[in-house]
């Protein structure tokens, strides 16, 4: 071969050190301090969720800072975040799948548990803006209210219900599927009775004969091929709840691209977020190399120079359009009360991004792992932008207000990233962090040259 | 090792273990032109063409949800279609009751939504899952099977089960196993 390619998984390993360096977390006894310390941290910011939830239940969403003119606020910023982190995931298993990118297996597992949590996270916040979400499944889901009437159907909120509820599904069959055969290993390596049950269990009887895998290859790549136009249909649906609508500021063409761009460039950025501590602190420097680390960089400059475009593009239309009031939306939006928000969203989605361009920086996990937690706050104030900018001052300046977010709007939304990094901490304890059979394709142990 | 097996109709099948996927593939073309014909192997990374050397057909899963995806569009639309224009029709926005560019992405998630459940649910099914017991499990060396092993098993319901044991040796195996029922 003239030319050699870089190697995804770092030399040294064959199929026994990979099963031992993955399956060992599960498998171990031990607790390690980091992991409970965290883990409290984590726990303690849940309790916050549940405290800020059961307050919202008890006294009713007027808790909460949003208010006539801004009718919208902290419940669908955060809802919007959260599911566009979710996206990387799916990138990464399905679409880089596709284009059998072999890099995207030391890190689709965990990206994927990643997509799960954030999507859980996401559905908490339109769900407790119904304010009685006991009821929300027959205002959701097209299911009739006592007087016969079904939700509107021509709506995209119930566009979304649909994305969003198949997306999380699709997601978590997806992630259940591509788990089968480490939950096996996990099974026949376990020493505990317990252990080697509920593994056991999960695993289905996987046994790994021919015929298994063959249709097990089939059903993944068709899965793949599935939530691949899903996973591009959740954010331009999530856009649609704005672009349909007629507001200045959110009726505008290029919201699906440029909201799908923004939702994979936050979620690569919290996918090097969460794989930079991880590979470090588990050890699997070798197995989550610098050239996962590199290539992930480099995507989330590709989708943040679209996020870029996007942002430019907002602002011509606002002016081609001759509308005054598109144009005072954008004015507003610059050098209004919230200007602040505009500048350091561009601060960090324009400017800071384009540090990515350098190689020592792409190979500096440091500043990579600081960057990807600021481009998380970039991304939260483009939606807070969007949506307060638009909403604030609208087309009669006596209906103009301010909107301030309440303690538990902050509660709620901190709360949900203790809810995420709960659910995540559990996940690296208790399954297999990075697929072990997908990584051992990549060794030449499993790899069989053609008959001729 | 090398002790010859009795085979009798308690057992399931003889079983030989491999180091690498090549030799797996190997042996088992060897098999299969040996006129083998109750054969199956173990693997624990997906290998292509063990399949089509041992099974030689393909499964029907794409069909399946093929159909599973029809059948999720046409309830999606179906239902909208249902509930907008025959169960309670309401005049939204002046817009037709069968307005259907607004149906289309509830019918395009429908689709999406069924089709990877057929994905999912048919090929555990097909598969025979969940199977929490199998004669193969009853091997020591076989817990090996999803780590770092392979194995080839001649089932004792093949005609020529009297000669596998013998030929499997001669497959070049690390070792051969009798698997009881």
């Amino acid at each position: 071969m003239a030319l050699q390619e870089t190697p995804v998984i770092l030399p040294g390993h064959d199929f026994e050190t990979v099963t031992e360096t993955i399956a060992e977390v599960p498998l171990s006894k031990r607790f390690p301090l980091g992991w409970i310390g965290l883990m409290l941290i984590a726990l303690g910011l849940a309790g916050m969720l549940q405290m800020a939830l059961g307050w919202v239940l008890i006294k009713g969403i007027g808790i909460w800072g949003n208010n006539i003119p801004v009718g919208w606020a902290f419940d669908i910023i955060n809802f919007v975040w959260w599911i566009g982190i979710g996206h990387a995931g799916t990138l990464i298993s399905a679409i880089l799948l596709l284009f059998k990118q072999q890099w995207r297996m030391s890190i689709s597992r965990f990206a994927e548990a990643m997509t799960i949590f954030a999507v859980a996270c996401a559905a908490i916040f339109p769900v407790f803006h119904t304010g009685r979400p006991w009821l929300a499944a027959y205002w959701l889901f097209p299911y009739p209210n006592v007087m016969g009437l079904w939700p509107q159907f021509k709506s995209p909120l119930i566009w979304d219900v649909f994305a969003v509820s198949t997306y999380a599904t699709v997601s978590i069959v997806f992630w259940y599927i591509g788990m089968i055969p480490d939950m096996a290993t996990l099974r026949d390596r376990a020493t505990s009775r317990i252990k080697a049950s509920i593994y056991g269990m999960l695993s289905l009887g996987w046994r790994g004969s021919a015929r298994h895998w063959h249709r097990y290859e089939v059903a993944t790549l068709i899965l793949a091929g599935l939530s691949t136009p899903l996973v591009l249909s959740v954010h331009t649906v999530v856009s649609f709840d704005f672009a349909v609508s007629l507001i200045p500021g959110w009726h505008a063409t290029i919201f699906p691209p440029y909201f799908v761009a923004g939702a994979i460039y936050a979620g690569f950025a919290m996918v090097l977020t969460l794989a930079i501590p991880v590979r470090r602190f588990y050890g699997m420097e070798s197995l989550i190399t610098m050239r996962h680390i590199d290539n992930m960089a480099k995507i989330t400059l590709v989708t943040g120079l679209i996020v870029g475009y996007g942002y430019v593009m907002e602002a011509f239309f606002a002016w081609y359009s001759a509308s005054p009031h598109e144009q005072f939306m954008m004015y507003n939006r610059m050098f209004g009360p919230y200007g602040w928000s505009y500048w350091t969203l561009i601060a960090i989605n324009v400017v800071m991004v384009q540090l990515l361009w350098f190689k020592q920086v792409r190979h500096n996990t440091l500043a990579l792992f600081v960057m990807s937690l600021l481009i998380g706050v970039g991304m939260w104030l483009e939606r807070f932008v969007i949506i307060v900018t638009s909403l604030n001052r609208d087309f009669i300046p006596s209906s103009w207000g301010m909107y301030y977010p309440t303690i538990w709007d902050f509660m709620t939304f901190f709360g949900t990233i203790g809810l995420f990094l709960t659910l995540f901490l559990l996940f690296l304890r208790f399954v297999p962090m990075i697929s072990m059979f997908e990584v051992k394709t990549l060794l030449p142990q499993g790899k069989v040259k053609a008959d001729h | 090792m090398a002790h010859t097996i009795e085979t009798s109709n308690a057992l399931h099948g003889v079983m030989a273990e491999f180091d690498s996927g090549q030799e797996l593939v190997d042996a088992a073309r060897k098999t299969m032109a040996q006129g083998f014909t109750k054969v199956e192997a173990y693997s624990p990374v997906p290998i292509e063409e063990l399949n089509d050397i041992i099974h030689k057909t393909r499964t029907v899963l794409p069909k399946l949800v093929l159909a599973g995806g029809l059948t999720g569009m046409a309830s999606g639309f179906g239902l909208q279609y249902w509930a907008s224009v025959i169960e309670y029709p309401m005049n939204i926005g002046g817009r037709p009751e069968a307005s259907w560019p607004t149906f289309i992405i509830p019918s395009y998630e429908l689709t999406i939504l069924f089709a990877a459940l057929t994905a999912a649910i048919g090929m555990i099914v097909l598969n025979g899952l969940p199977q929490p017991y199998h004669p193969v499990f009853n091997v020591d060396r076989f817990s090996m099977a999803s780590s770092d092993k392979f194995f080839l098993v001649i089932e004792s319901t093949d005609s020529k089960i009297g000669e596998a044991s013998a030929f499997l040796q001669s497959t070049g195996a690390k070792g051969v196993y009798a698997v009881a029922e």
